[in-house]
């Protein structure tokens, strides 16, 4: 069976099938209604009195963000509307507690849940969970506690609730399978916070599995496993050791240098879009971000942002990273990424058109309030200014003139900015790698932009399938224009960095320490394994194998030569 | 004693601001109400405030009623000024 892996690891185990059935419940007559308000407020003190308990657990184990849910609980339980609506339904149409109860929040449920929101989606979870736990004490039902557990389980539920995460006893529990839920549901997030293999969203998985059963899952790829025989279990072992070895060894690895052993150190830099990617930043040990792409500040909304609103993403991601390096791209819009409040007309080749550098050098206030918020945020940490699609010499003199009026307008308000940033480009057009020699001249560094050398080299559309064969990294030529771009830049002394899917590949990384690539910018994810794989790598010996690629005619040949090298 | 503000913060009023607000809106003995496209919604409710689901721009009324109802206003309405002191 297939679910969606929530929460990375293998476990192995028995099964525990929580049976949450859900509760019936049933209009009845009522003695009065004055006793049946009374008996529903008792309820609710009662779920109360059990919900600060839930939370004091959660605060002990799991810390204050995730003990915040059973606040937010414990403000529905004393939510005047939700209390008040229910009396005066128990009182206006004589209904027993229960069913008037459930009644409201169903309603309540039922608004959240078609809100076209991830996040609102959630809170109707939220109140299904609180709305549980007050019918069953209303019901005198026992509330599942998964507090007591005599053995190791793999837990089977229709969903988990935040409850049943918080109080259950982590010691006992190997995994999580849930029939509903996503990446971004309580169970997915609670179990990735706790550490726990989970795969969610199985459907049916509840009516599949008997207590007892021996199961086996994989929370990275989804795949779960009922009684499988002897030789899949020993297979999922194995599978379980090498994955908690391997997650222990590039644990072992933050703090440590991205350094060859022969002393070659390179900087291992993450890419993001938000604010909110910062996270996974501190949490794979980024050096620095080696592109913070600004296009999603201007996109999903209806007109540019402000120069204050930028100012803000800036500074937070410089700030929470402070003294690490920040490349900040200007605006790289156009192309595939389109900006409806630009109106800009439809053209044959978007990806050779009116885009990026050449939108910002016509639109120039665009170009000079992204450069003054750019400016504004230098001081609360380490900014580097880079150009996107410069193709020419005389676009990227234009910018950086451009760049220095903005700096005098600054001098004469008396903005603060820092002096020393450093200001380079994007090398992803083949003009510009070819005058490379040339641009290094005028520029603090160079980042090469592989998707887009790639499809410009190789003149391949990469969005168009028939000719998806033809775009490949490991194409010769697009070798050759980086090994000179790399050359070139060290001529003139600056740093030259990457910051394409390549620069992750960890079957490209020994060519481009071999190259003499400075920095390597990747997704978060990739740079603990990339920091593992550099650190193995001889710098003496990766010169030698690039040297060698570079011999080569064909892609083919170099991707077996390497295949043989390192397999 | 009413005032009409517009909300400021990225998040809108979700999560932590939600709850900050409704917190801050039940320290006050007054009826407090927020009017928003029409509809008028309890400020002590969170399951109202979240329901309205606000965003940044949109432009909301206070409305409190009692004898703390100007203090609850102002304090409501400085919590939003302040981008409910997010980062």
């Amino acid at each position: 069976m297939k679910g969606t892996g929530a929460s990375p690891g293998i476990a192995l185990g028995k099964a525990l099938v929580i049976e949450n059935e859900p509760l019936v419940v049933e209009k009845k007559e009522i003695e009065s209604t004055e006793k049946e308000k009374s008996r529903f407020l008792e309820a609710l003190e009662k779920s109360k009195e059990q919900l600060k308990k839930v939370r004091e657990k959660a605060l002990k184990e799991m810390g204050q963000e995730k003990a915040a849910i059973f606040e937010a609980h414990l403000m529905i339980l004393e939510d005047p509307e939700l209390i008040q609506s229910t009396t005066k339904k128990i009182e206006d149409e004589g209904l027993n507690g229960e069913y008037a109860f459930k009644e409201i929040t169903t309603q309540f449920v039922s608004i959240f849940e078609a809100m076209d929101n991830e996040y609102m989606k959630e809170r109707a979870a939220d109140i299904r969970d609180v709305s549980d736990r007050v019918l069953r004490n209303l019901m005198d039902q026992p509330i599942i506690d998964l507090s007591i557990l005599d053995e190791e389980v793999i837990l089977i539920a229709h969903d988990l609730t935040p409850s049943d995460t918080a109080t259950m006893n982590k010691e006992k529990v190997l995994g999580f399978l849930t029939n509903i839920g996503g990446r971004t549901s309580h169970t997915a997030i609670m179990a990735r916070s706790l550490e726990i293999p989970a795969v969610v969203g199985l459907k049916d998985i509840t009516e599949k599995v008997n207590t007892s059963d021996f199961i086996v899952l994989n929370g990275e790829t989804g795949e779960v496993m009922i009684n499988p025989d002897e030789e899949e279990i020993q297979k999922y072992k194995t599978m379980k050791e090498k994955y908690e070895h391997e997650k222990k060894e590039l644990e072992s690895l933050k703090d440590q240098p991205s350094i060859t052993p022969d002393g070659r150190k390179v900087e291992l830099a993450g890419n993001i879009g938000t604010p909110k990617d910062i996270d996974g930043l501190l949490k794979n040990d980024a050096e620095g971000v080696g592109l913070y792409r600004t296009e999603f500040i201007y996109m999903d909304r209806d007109s540019m942002p402000t120069e204050d609103e930028q100012f803000e993403a800036y500074k937070e991601v410089l700030e929470s990273l402070n003294p690490k390096p920040i490349v900040i791209r200007t605006l790289d819009i156009g192309g595939d990424k389109e900006l409806p409040y630009l109106h800009i007309d439809k053209e044959m080749n978007p990806f050779l058109g009116y885009r990026a550098i050449r939108l910002c050098l016509k639109e120039q206030e665009i170009f000079k309030t992204q450069l003054r918020a750019l400016l504004r945020a230098s001081i609360y940490g380490k900014l580097k200014i880079m150009f996107p699609m410069i193709s020419s010499l005389e676009e990227l003199l234009e910018a950086k003139k451009i760049l220095n009026e903005v700096k005098k307008d600054l001098d004469k308000e008396g903005i603060e900015y820092s002096k020393d940033i450093e200001v380079g480009m994007m090398i992803e057009v083949p003009s510009a790698a070819i005058i490379s020699d040339i641009l290094a001249k005028h520029v603090d560094f160079f980042s090469i932009g592989t998707n887009d050398l790639i499809q410009y080299t190789t003149a391949v559309d990469r969005m168009n399938e028939k000719i998806h064969y033809l775009y490949n990294p490991f194409n010769p030529a697009v070798l050759r224009l980086i090994k000179m771009v790399i050359d070139n830049g060290h001529k003139e002394g600056i740093w030259v960095g990457m910051c394409g899917e390549m620069a992750g590949d960890k079957r490209m990384i020994p060519i481009l320490l071999g190259m003499g690539l400075d920095e390597f910018s990747m997704s978060p994810i990739s740079i603990l394994p990339a920091r593992k794989l550099i650190r193995s790598l001889k710098h003496e010996d990766m010169k030698k194998v690039a040297e060698n690629v570079l011999s080569m005619g064909s892609a083919e040949e170099i991707e077996s030569y390497l295949e043989e090298i390192f397999d | 004693m009413e005032k009409t503000v517009k909300i400021l913060n990225e998040t809108g009023l979700h999560a932590r601001p939600a709850t900050l607000f409704v917190k801050t809106a039940s320290q006050f003995a007054s009826d407090v109400n927020i009017e928003f496209n029409g509809a008028v919604s309890n400020a002590k409710s969170i399951m109202n405030i979240l329901s309205l689901g606000l965003k940044k721009g949109d432009e909301i009324k206070i409305v409190a009623e009692g004898e703390d109802a100007k203090e609850a206003v102002e304090a409501l309405v400085n919590l939003i000024n302040s981008k409910f002191e997010e980062k």
